[in-house]
């Protein structure tokens, strides 16, 4: 059976993407039922990649997201 | 519209995505803004290839990113910190030294948080540039596998072995405040 750092290090990012083949997504989630550490990380790594999604693009609207003077400046290179 | 409305027009329509884009990698306001220059200038030099608007975004908006990688390349980097300090670690017989373990509540509930928003876009920004670049590019812009592999010239197995590293040490810089709040 595959342990908890083959899991982690080789196998974790394949699963969560469903690349895994049928034999080692077997494996894989064999190793789940029995080691609820490798439950909780393939949870909070799961979590990582929403909050990262999210929070990376979040849009600040204190942020002016058409400055004049940019505007300006990139015009003038045409002029 | 004579020809130099039409590009006060395109300049005015797209500039928000990109210099939003622009944001998210560079880490201060004078570089986004230079970067979103940059791109523009670029773009203009072969403008006229583009009749459709949405080719022309997503068109932007690969120039854009380009524009950022290049100039986080020229600038004076940091000394590249070492990933591996982040990332899980295993006992001999290979089972997980497990962290902090208190990530109770779902994205969704944390990223109501605005100190959460704040906290996760620091920590993107303390990974290593290798690392976060694949990251941002991955994860937020959403560009594919090859894609990134493409823009970064590297293969796309050293993009999917950086975005793993990437996510784990980004979890694990994210452990410490994952605790519930207390009433």
């Amino acid at each position: 059976m595959m342990n908890c750092n083959e899991l982690i290090t080789d196998f974790l990012a394949d699963y969560v993407d469903a690349r895994l083949d049928e034999e080692t997504l077997a494996d894989f989630e064999h190793h789940l039922d029995v080691c609820p550490s490798c439950v909780d990380y393939l949870r909070t790594y799961r979590e990582t990649i929403a909050l990262a999604a999210a929070a990376g693009r979040d849009v600040r609207p204190d942020v002016d997201d058409a400055p004049e003077e940019l505007i300006a400046a990139i015009l003038a290179t045409r002029r | 519209m004579d020809a130099s409305e039409q590009l006060e027009t395109l300049v005015r329509t797209h500039m928000p995505a990109l210099l939003r884009v622009a944001r998210r990698f560079m880490r201060s306001e004078e570089d986004a803004r230079d970067a979103v220059q940059d791109a523009f200038v670029s773009a203009f030099r072969s403008i006229d290839k583009f009749e459709s608007n949405a080719q022309m975004s997503t068109w932007l908006h690969r120039i854009v990113v380009n524009a950022c990688l290049m100039r986080l390349r020229s600038q004076k980097r940091r000394p590249e910190e070492d990933i591996e300090e982040y990332l899980p670690r295993f006992a001999e017989d290979g089972h997980r030294i497990a962290g902090h373990e208190s990530w109770t509540e779902s994205a969704d509930t944390l990223l109501e948080r605005a100190e959460i928003r704040e906290v996760v876009r620091n920590a993107i920004d303390q990974l290593p540039d290798t690392h976060r670049e694949v990251l941002l590019l991955r994860d937020i812009e959403e560009l594919s596998t090859d894609e990134a592999a493409e823009i970064l010239h590297v293969t796309p197995n050293a993009v999917k072995i950086r975005l793993h590293r990437a996510r784990q040490a980004l979890r694990t810089l994210l452990d410490p405040y994952m605790k519930p709040l207390t009433p």
